[in-house]
């Protein structure tokens, strides 16, 4: 039995402790919208905050979560309020919107740690993440567009 | 996936009831109504709370809610934004009041230009373009009509807008209070559509009706489906391409933890537990003995030598003839005639493949991200021992299709264990199954020729396919030429008297599928790069060897033409290096021109021009995302793209050894989209092909070097300046995957 704190809300979840973080996110809690890509930290699907920075879930044991905190695409904001969210929707970046999720967690923790990114920051933070449809371009203007959002721009 | 019963408040659990189609308005002619659907439509128990089905399409509830059903399956091509404008356009409604939901199998939904309920071949919107604007018309006829029977007024002095109906004397009606009269009355036979100069929301942008969802989590894929009492699935497969289990040992992994089911099927052994992670361990608990079947000798040498010697035997059948390319040939002052090959690729969707089945006295409940509902029903019936109509499907967002789930192979597993076990079961592919299992874009060997004459004019053109024919599994039987092998040569604009296009079919013993521009891609980068070479040969500069065989052309001309204006043809930058090619397919003519540079013996992509008519566009924001998605699509093709097989056993499991684009290899792209009052063409597919002509022309302008063989190679492949370790690697020099590491 683990107790792990997911989206502010401390959990208890009885997995085996090489149990990685994505499948018990998706499969003992229901929180789907974390996606399964590789399995191996190749595509960045499964993209979640750790204490604020981004981790690959699905090489991520139960085990090792601790007490630090686990934020999903679920929990990032509520009424899909954050930055990254408002430019996603106002560019409408995705197609099959699979990666998606993983995208935007991986853009949102990059602009914690970088407000005003630029395009070389984004591709050392996004380039993990893939995407089969080829929303990159976009994706990097959202990310601008977040950051624009986000110090009050309009 | 919602519907807007779910949301009136108030409303009493829903009873699944079977709705009665034979009422007069669903049964009149002129809109293909879906009498024998099995629509089982989530009756109110309220009464009077029910929607009205004013067709196929569209439910309009008394509180106004407003619900469109969409037959074609959202991959990210649009068609829950684009095919619900076309409805709202004539119903006179607001998009983003609408409910969408999928709909189920049905008559109704089948596409004209496709086999049954598919969604394929980049015509969604051509096939809805007139009918769905007609549905929203009729509706809008009945609307109303009765509206003004309850006003006792003539219908001619009533109009609808934003889903009101008003009159001369300022009476207003909402769709919703007067939806029920509405479904009463007789089908209008006859209904005028707009002229385009009236479209208030065709041609404008909206906003995707799928992006709210997909940016919190809450867009529901296959994957995420989740049901009372579901358990979860693993499928062993043979590693070998078309084995099976000969025996399987499973007593270790009935002993592991969580562990419901282990069932040996023709496709496999399936292992089902209480979680997925419990059922990917007992899968490696397994012990099976794996009968490689046909193909434990098949490597990509064999392939190819079985693709070369068909070529070499058989001219094929004709699948067009213009003049005597033949004779032409051989009367020629000058002949060129060169080999193309394309390798075998994957999908490599970000979902894997995956199925939830819930097999009950009911029948069977299918939940699937799937682009062919009713081979998915078919599939699952047998699966699970009942007739068709006793499989009801729900089809989810699609994480990716690209022709991948046109097929239905992970369809049956799912429904064999929930059927052992009489709960619901999802079977994952995990990424490695995926990629080692897929119905591979096939492989294609083609023989390209061509004549000047004595006055140096391009008199003969000859293309010879030889390739796997997909068709004739998917949708026997096939008579002649299947259209599919020979897209893109067929259309060919290009104005040479004798043009000969012949198909030798050569099976290489494992599926293949139809897989995004299919046939467009291998024949589109054989021409394209070809008339590179035939214009070298004749010393004229590559767009000025196209324009002046497309004289009689204004469209493809003026593609070309913009084409090469916005990339600098012919004064490209310092260092930099530009190829084009040019594609008619899908009714669409659309131009690419590639700019690179040279970087230690590799290309770099600097940038893409895009130019595209595709007829009058529904939503040119969504079109333009789609040009977009093709050119990574078959950027990724044309560098990298390639499956290799030892011994019968794919190399590439995942994305370390199968690299597609990241986005710091990302080249600048500039879309253009022109103008046009021609119907619409598609769109989801017509970017990829021209990818790997134009940057093989650029690199031949840059070094003289022809590329007749895709992908562009590993040696050359730019190295990625910034990506990090392990990620995108490429693994050809490791050694290769057998059998015996597989299992």
């Amino acid at each position: 039995m683990f107790e792990i704190q997911v989206n502010g809300r401390p959990l208890r979840v009885d997995a085996a402790p090489d149990t990685p973080l994505l499948w018990v996110l998706r499969d003992h809690l229901g929180l789907t919208g974390t996606k399964y890509g590789c399995g191996r930290a190749l595509c960045g699907a499964c993209t979640v905050h750790l204490d604020g920075v981004a981790v690959r879930s699905c090489v991520l044991p139960i085990a090792d979560v601790g007490r630090r905190a686990v934020t999903t695409i679920e929990g990032l904001a509520p009424d899909r309020s954050a930055p990254v969210q408002r430019a996603w929707i106002e560019l409408d970046v995705p197609q099959c919107g699979y990666c998606q999720s993983g995208q935007i967690m991986a853009a949102a923790a990059l602009l914690r740690t970088h407000p005003e990114p630029s395009d070389g920051d984004i591709d050392a933070a996004m380039s993990g993440n893939l995407c089969r449809c080829g929303t990159y371009a976009r994706i990097r203007r959202a990310v601008h567009r977040a950051a624009a959002l986000a110090r009050g721009e309009r | 996936m919602a519907t807007p019963h779910d949301r009136q408040d108030g409303a009493t659990p829903a009873q699944w009831t079977r709705r009665d189609f034979m009422g007069s308005a669903l049964s009149a002619g002129g809109l293909v109504i879906a009498m024998n659907l099995p629509l089982p439509a989530r009756a109110a128990t309220r009464a009077g709370r029910a929607p009205a089905e004013l067709n196929a399409w569209l439910r309009i509830a008394p509180d106004d809610t407003i619900t469109i059903l969409v037959d074609r399956s959202e991959m990210g091509q649009g068609v829950y934004t684009a095919l619900p404008t076309l409805i709202a356009e004539e119903l006179e409604i607001d998009l983003a009041r609408v409910a969408i939901v999928a709909a189920p199998v049905g008559d109704a939904y089948f596409n004209a230009a496709n086999v049954g309920q598919v969604t394929g071949t980049s015509n969604s919107v051509q096939d809805a373009w007139v009918k769905l604007r007609t549905a929203g018309a009729q509706a809008r006829t009945l609307l109303i009509a009765a509206a003004a029977a309850r006003w006792g007024v003539d219908p001619r002095e009533c109009r609808a807008r934003h889903g009101v109906i008003s009159n001369a004397a300022g009476d207003r009606l909402t769709y919703g209070a007067v939806a029920a009269d509405a479904a009463r009355l007789p089908l209008p036979t006859q209904v005028a559509l707009k002229p385009a100069s009236e479209f208030r929301l065709i041609g404008r942008g909206l906003p995707r009706t799928d992006t709210p969802a997909k940016v919190d989590g809450s867009a529901q894929f296959g994957i995420d489906v989740r049901l009372p009492g579901m358990l979860y699935g693993a499928l062993a497969q043979s590693p070998v391409l078309g084995g099976w289990p000969d025996s399987v040992d499973s007593a270790e992994a009935q002993k592991m933890p969580g562990v419901r089911l282990v069932l040996a099927l023709d496709s496999g052994v399936l292992v089902v537990a209480d979680h997925y992670w419990q059922a990917l361990a007992a899968r490696r608990a397994l012990r099976v003995r794996w009968n490689p079947g046909p193909n434990a000798a098949l490597d990509n040498a064999a392939i190819r030598a079985a693709l070369r010697r068909t070529e070499a035997e058989d001219p094929g059948l004709v699948a067009r003839a213009d003049g005597d390319a033949r004779a032409a040939l051989q009367r020629a002052a000058r002949t060129h005639s060169a080999i193309y090959e394309v390798p075998l690729l994957a999908h490599a969707t970000m979902e894997p493949m995956n199925c939830t089945a819930d097999v009950h006295v009911g029948g069977c409940d299918l939940y699937v991200g799937t682009q062919v509902q009713q081979l998915s029903q078919a599939a699952a019936a047998v699966a699970a021992g009942v007739p068709p109509d006793q499989v009801r499907v729900h089809t989810t967002f699609l994480g990716g299709g690209f022709g991948r789930r046109l097929d239905v192979d992970f369809i049956p597993a799912a429904v064999a264990g929930s059927h052992a076990l009489g709960r619901p079961v999802q079977v994952i592919w995990t990424r490695e199954d995926d990629m080692t299992h897929d119905t591979y874009r096939p492989p294609a060997l083609e023989r390209i020729s061509a004549g000047f004459d004595a006055a140096g004019k391009l008199d003969a053109f000859q293309l010879h396919v030889v390739s796997p024919l997909i068709t004739a599994r998917m949708f026997p039987p096939v008579t002649g030429v299947d259209p599919e092998v020979v897209e893109a040569a067929v259309s060919c604009a290009y104005g040479i008297p004798n043009f000969l296009v012949t198909y030798t079919r050569q099976e290489i013993g494992i599926n293949v599928g139809y897989m995004r521009s299919v046939s467009h891609a291998a024949n589109c980068f054989v021409i394209e790069s070809f008339v590179d070479e035939l214009a070298a040969l004749a010393g004229k500069d590559p767009y000025d060897f196209r324009m002046a065989l497309l004289t009689t052309k204004p469209r493809h001309r003026r593609v070309l033409e913009t084409a090469a204006r916005l990339a600098g043809w012919g004064k490209p930058a310092p260092g930099r290096h530009l190829g084009l090619a040019l594609m008619d397919g899908y009714s669409t003519r659309i131009a690419q021109i590639v700019e690179i540079s040279v970087e230690g013996g590799a290309p770099r992509v600097h940038r893409i021009v895009c130019v595209v008519d595709c007829g009058q566009m529904v939503n040119p924001r969504i079109v333009e995302s789609q040009i977009e998605s093709g050119i990574v699509f078959g950027l990724t093709e044309a560098l990298w793209g390639e499956i290799t097989i030892a011994n019968g056993v794919v190399q590439q499991t995942n994305f370390d050894g199968y690299r597609v684009l990241r986005a710091n290899e990302m080249p600048q792209i500039v879309v253009e989209l022109l103008a046009s009052d021609a119907p619409p063409g598609g769109i989801g597919e017509v970017a990829v092909p021209l990818v790997a002509p134009a940057l093989c022309n650029a690199w031949f302008a840059a070094t003289g070097e022809r590329i007749r063989s895709l992908p562009f190679g590993a040696a050359r492949a730019p190295r990625a300046d910034a990506v990090k370790p392990g990620s995108a690697n490429n693994d050809r020099g490791s050694a290769p995957r057998t059998a015996a590491s597989d299992t």
